[in-house]
């Protein structure tokens, strides 16, 4: 499959990544080359294959349901939460306004 | 007396532990050759007094009789595993100047079993990269240099190439590494040291900036196998926080180590010898075979059908899992944030996400964001996924013929910086023999093996079936033994 | 049968609806997180790295949510799915910090179930009716936006970032608001019997996606509109009512109902586009790499049915056998906290069918008159077991009872003790009530010959004369019999 420069600016846009015509341009031959590459997947016969689930046998163990038990998963750290923040405000993070 | 920084992991524990120099010591001979070694750049942060604590420490416990298995070491972390109170950027300048309130579960294990921190190594950014020419904090430079008379900047490799660089160039006697698609093992070959990726899940990867999941590991790098063996023994651990984490107990691998390899299997994967192969790449590989049957193993063909499918599967799967993964980069809770005039939200985080993440970063987004895309998922992604089961069973049907698989840990030797970063293809094909043991999951080492027609190192892969970290390091150890590599690169820097 | 129509200038339109049913599963921590759940905390204070999505943090689920989700699925006789995952669900938005929601599209945890809504002839339901559950899926709840606490910025508190959802996703399988309301308030009386959601919709703990279509009789589905988040009963139907006769105005005057996502407003009982989705999105689902397969032993599975309650439906049909009218059955069962006081009555001894019309009306209407819950109550099921006991051994009649409830709802004591302090035992003494018939019928010689001469209303005036005469505490049953003996 291959992309043209509508498909590579959308994809974009979904990634939200901003990008001039220029880089998006430059970006179509490139992803293009790429995908051709990975195209060659479609010649192998995958039939009554399960897709990779886990990588190894491992069976996925639950945390219990007790509260903050793990300082480094639990909550009532705001100061930490906030700390890098561009923009924090009365505990909160500010973005520019949202209209919904 | 050697110079304290020609000294391994093992000869610091020892020698300080028999009182023959002070951690101090070494941390200050360690810190001095950082400070001495800017040009290479591996470093992004450099925190002497973080290696000089640990070290005061060390002596104390020394002194108190409470040694601890890494007490007098001093290592360099890469920049992907979050530090407290230490900046952590993943070598992005999205992440610039981000201090994370916490401590990544493996550097934790090490700082606990004693260890210090010279610094926060330089890497590609966000582990996307083999040659460690997709920093935002610049190149790293290889200490190497090829004897060909063109006296070039080398490509340390990558993603690890902060890693590489620093403890070939003796400025650390070990580092972590990552690997997702080679990112130990490739940087190793090329800088002449040795690294593992342990079986996926050994790791915690709580506290390790994500790239993509599924394959992402921790790993030790270090002079010699032993050193890999005292480190990985440290890092490995099952972790509550990191559900893909094994509950496995760690063996002791360091204990156990043991060239003897009679009555082992090695399987020499015929697909990995490819059309056009490096001469002394395949000279080495077959030198490699020759040095394991003299260490006792037996060499059995095996065969890995799918081998060529691995690139291009793992092509579609680190990018899928990577736009996702970097889609909380946006301006919001930490890092950069680009905000103009009258700028929404969606417009803030497009604009962030275009200054803040480097080209190559934003390709492999573009690529995985195309490929999860309507209309295309099943095409690439299951797809990717269902060969990806093809090459595990691959590995599981080899794996009941031979016990370890040799093969070339990367198809070439270092090349110079910029010589291939204008193809992203060329540059993929680096780990072309790196990347199929990442797809499965499973352990793989690289040790330095030869020397190239240019006087570069080359590394071979040791490939172990899952949770076999201890035939890889064994294999390894027997191959280190009889190879006799004890080139370095000449200071220059 | 009536139908619900939708009456438009081309004709009758059928409407067609699809409810997706948030319910905040409960439980003490996050989904993923060990973060605290609990409603109403300052803000950004319940937020743990991984919720902030702080570089390299990892979801772990939590056990208390699997478990509430699998048994919400038996609640529903849906089937249990013991290899279910969790996909990321990709999109940018300030209340989601990772960029994507764990949920689950591919293998949700429960899959095909159904509940029955029951007949309401007011509402124009006629029979009970299963409406299909599609899946069950269990996902993190998003932070919240607040805008108007600054001129150029909304603020985003990451409080319920990470709150274990489950999606409820039906069939399009109701016709008519009204359809949609009862299956809204059986499903949340379903939760609340299996404590899997408090259901409390003022505090965001249920919420509606309504998908709302309309077609003509027998016709192909229509398109349908998506109208998020809406958070009362009273508001799904105002906005199924409003979104069908939008739809099909719009129709019939020659436009096409676009596939959207709409909001509702409240104050106007309307809907509207949603602005800040009017993109359309490609959310990129794909399994979640940091975690593995959810994997369930049978035995987990088993332990969840063993832990179900007794559900509305059952118990309204036990309640029934015991000769409860339906209707008593219906409002006893209709909230958990009322069925469980009922049952408790019923334990400490009382009879089913006297106990429910006093706990549905005597009961009721002092706790409404008070404002209290039912959880409040000033009296004990015990104290009303012995207050109804005493009714039923003939101690005290129905309407000294009332006096006496009055009273223990004002002093809290038992009613032994107030009926035996105020002196309110029934009179069952045979002799001293055909002494005050004989009084009463001497002292109203005139109705007695009117009664005689064919004014039977009269006998319920005698009744009263000879109560009255004995305060009220005669055992009413004797008095008629006496009454009739001597008036014959
Ligand atoms: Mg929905
Ligand atoms: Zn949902």
């Amino acid at each position: 499959m291959s992309v043209d420069q509508a498909t590579v600016g959308k994809i974009a846009k979904l990634a939200r990544i901003a990008m001039p015509d220029d880089d998006v341009a430059a970006l179509v031959p490139e992803l293009n080359n790429i995908l051709a590459w990975v195209d060659q997947l479609a010649e192998v016969d995958v039939t009554g294959v399960e897709p990779m689930t886990a990588v190894i046998p491992n069976r996925m163990v639950l945390r219990a349901d007790v509260v903050d038990a793990d300082p480094l998963t639990g909550g009532n750290r705001r100061d930490d939460i906030l700390a890098n923040a561009p923009a924090a405000q009365h505990g909160f993070f500010g973005v520019p306004k949202v209209i919904e | 007396m050697t110079s304290l920084t020609e000294l391994t992991v093992a000869q610091i524990r020892d020698g300080h532990r028999a009182g023959d120099f002070s951690a101090v010591e070494v941390a200050e001979a360690f810190n001095a050759n950082v400070a001495g070694a800017r040009a290479l750049n591996a470093f992004i942060v450099e925190t002497p007094e973080h290696a000089l604590h640990a070290a005061e420490q060390a002596d104390a416990d020394r002194a108190a009789g409470t040694l601890k298995p890494l007490s007098a070491v001093p290592i360099g972390m890469k920049d992907l595993f979050a530090t407290k109170g230490v900046q952590t950027t993943a070598a992005s300048h999205i992440l610039e100047g981000f201090v994370p309130p916490y401590e990544s579960t493996v550097s934790q294990k090490l700082w606990d079993a004693g260890a210090g921190m010279l610094g926060k190594l330089n890497m590609d950014q966000f582990a996307m990269g083999s040659s460690n020419e997709t920093s935002y904090f610049g190149n790293v430079l290889s200490p190497w240099r090829s004897n060909d008379g063109s006296n070039a900047a080398l490509a340390p490799g990558g993603s690890s190439g902060g890693s590489a660089s620093a403890v070939a160039a003796r400025l650390c006697p070990a580092a972590t590494g990552t690997d997702t698609g080679g990112s130990i093992r490739q940087p190793a070959a090329f800088t002449g040291i040795s690294g593992i990726k342990p079986t996926y899940g050994r790791c915690s990867r709580w506290g390790i900036v994500a790239f993509a999941s599924s394959l992402d590991q921790a790993g030790p790098m270090a002079r010699d196998v032993r050193d890999c063996a005292i480190l990985l023994g440290v890092m490995a651990g099952h972790d509550a926080k990191d559900a893909t984490s094994l509950n496995l107990p760690v063996p002791d691998w360091e204990a156990a180590l043991q060239a003897d390899l009679r009555g082992k299997k090695v399987g020499i994967p015929r697909e990995y010898r490819l059309d056009g192969m490096d001469a002394a790449i395949a000279a080495m590989w077959d030198k490699g075979a020759a040095m394991l049957t003299d260490a006792g193993a037996e060499i059995v063909d095996i065969t890995l059908p799918h081998t060529k499918y691995a690139l291009p599967a793992y092509y579609i799967i680190a990018p899928a899992e990577a736009s996702s993964n970097l889609a909380r980069y946006d301006g919001v809770r930490y890092g950069l944030r680009d905000l103009s005039d009258g700028a929404g939200l969606q417009d803030m985080y497009a604009a962030t996400r275009a200054a803040g993440f480097g080209a190559e970063v934003k390709r492999r987004i573009m690529i995985g964001t195309y490929v999860l895309s309507a209309g295309f998922y099943d095409a690439y992604y299951t797809q990717a996924q269902k060969v990806r089961t093809l090459i595990a069973r691959d590995f599981a049907h080899a794996f009941t013929q031979c016990d370890v698989i040799l093969a070339p840990t990367a198809p070439s030797a270092a090349f110079a910086l910029g010589e291939r970063s204008a193809d992203p293809l060329a540059m993929y094909l680096n780990d072309v023999f790196a990347v199929p043991a990442s797809l499965a999951g499973l352990p793989a080492m690289s040790v330095p093996a030869a020397l190239s027609a240019d006087g570069l190192p080359l590394g071979l892969q040791i490939i172990g079936n899952m949770f076999d970290e201890q035939g890889v390091l064994n294999a390894g150890l027997a191959l280190e033994q009889r190879a006799g590599f004890t080139a370095r690169a000449e200071k220059w820097w | 049968m009536s139908e619900y129509r939708i009456h438009g200038e081309t004709g009758a339109w059928e409407v067609v609806i699809g409810l997706e049913v948030h319910a905040q599963i409960t439980s003490n921590a996050k989904l993923f997180s060990g973060a605290a759940t609990a409603f109403g905390a300052e803000p950004n204070t319940q937020v743990s790295l991984v919720d902030a999505a702080m570089p390299g943090m990892l979801p772990v689920p939590n056990v208390e949510c699997i478990r509430q989700a699998v048994r919400t699925g038996l609640a529903i006789d849906a089937q249990i799915n013991a290899w279910s995952r969790f996909d990321r669900k990709n999109y940018f938005y300030a209340d989601l910090p990772q960029g994507y929601q764990i949920s689950q599209l591919y293998h949700p945890l429960v899959g095909e179930g159904a509940l029955t809504i029951d007949a309401d002839a007011k509402a124009g339901i006629a029979e009970d009716k299963r409406i299909g559950i599609e899946r069950i899926h269990v996902e993190q709840d998003a932070g919240k936006l607040m805008h108007d606490q600054h001129p150029t910025m909304s603020f985003v508190d990451l409080n319920r970032s990470g709150v274990a959802l489950m999606e409820i996703v039906s069939r399009p399988d109701m016709r008519s608001p009204a359809e949609a309301g009862a299956y809204l308030r059986k499903l949340r009386a379903i939760l609340r019997y299996v404590g899997s959601c408090d259901g409390n919709m003022e505090e965001g703990s249920m919420r509606a996606d309504v998908n709302v279509s309309v077609r003509k009789v027998g016709e192909e589905l229509g398109t349908r509109t998506e109208t998020k988040n809406v958070n009362s009963v009273r508001f799904v139907m105002q906005a199924i009512e409003y979104e069908a006769k939008r739809q099909v105005a719009l129709i019939e005057a020659g436009g096409k109902v676009d596939q959207e996502t709409r909001l509702f407003n409240p104050d106007s009982g309307t809907t509207r586009t949603m602005r800040s989705k009017e993109d359309a999105h490609d959310y990129r689902y794909f399994p979640d790499p940091d975690l593995l397969p959810l994997e369930l032993s049978e035995d987990f599975i088993a332990e969840c049915r063993a832990s179900l309650p007794e559900l509305p439906d059952a118990k309204r049909a036990r309640y029934i056998a015991l000769d409860i009218s339906a209707y008593n059955a219906q409002v006893l069962t209709a909230e958990v906290e009322s069925a469980r006081w009922f049952d408790a009555l019923l334990d400490v001894g009382a009879e089913g069918k006297g106990a429910a019309n006093w706990v549905t009306s005597e009961l009721f209407g002092a706790l409404n008159r008070l404002g209290l819950s039912i959880d409040q109550s000033p009296v004990s099921p015990g104290a009303a077991a012995e207050l109804l006991g005493l009714v039923a051994d003939g101690t005290i009649s129905g309407s000294i009872a009332k006096q006496v409830f009055e009273k223990m709802l004002e002093s809290g004591d038992g009613a032994a003790a107030i009926v035996e302090r105020e002196g309110l035992k029934q009179e069952s003494d045979t002799g001293a009530i055909e002494v005050a018939v004989d009084a009463i019928l001497a002292a109203n010689a005139d109705k007695v010959a009117e009664y005689q001469g064919g004014k039977a209303a009269l006998f319920g005036f005698f009744v009263g004369q000879v109560m009255k005469a004995m305060q009220g505490k005669a055992n009413p049953k004797l008095v008629n019999d006496a009454l009739k003996a001597r008036l014959g």
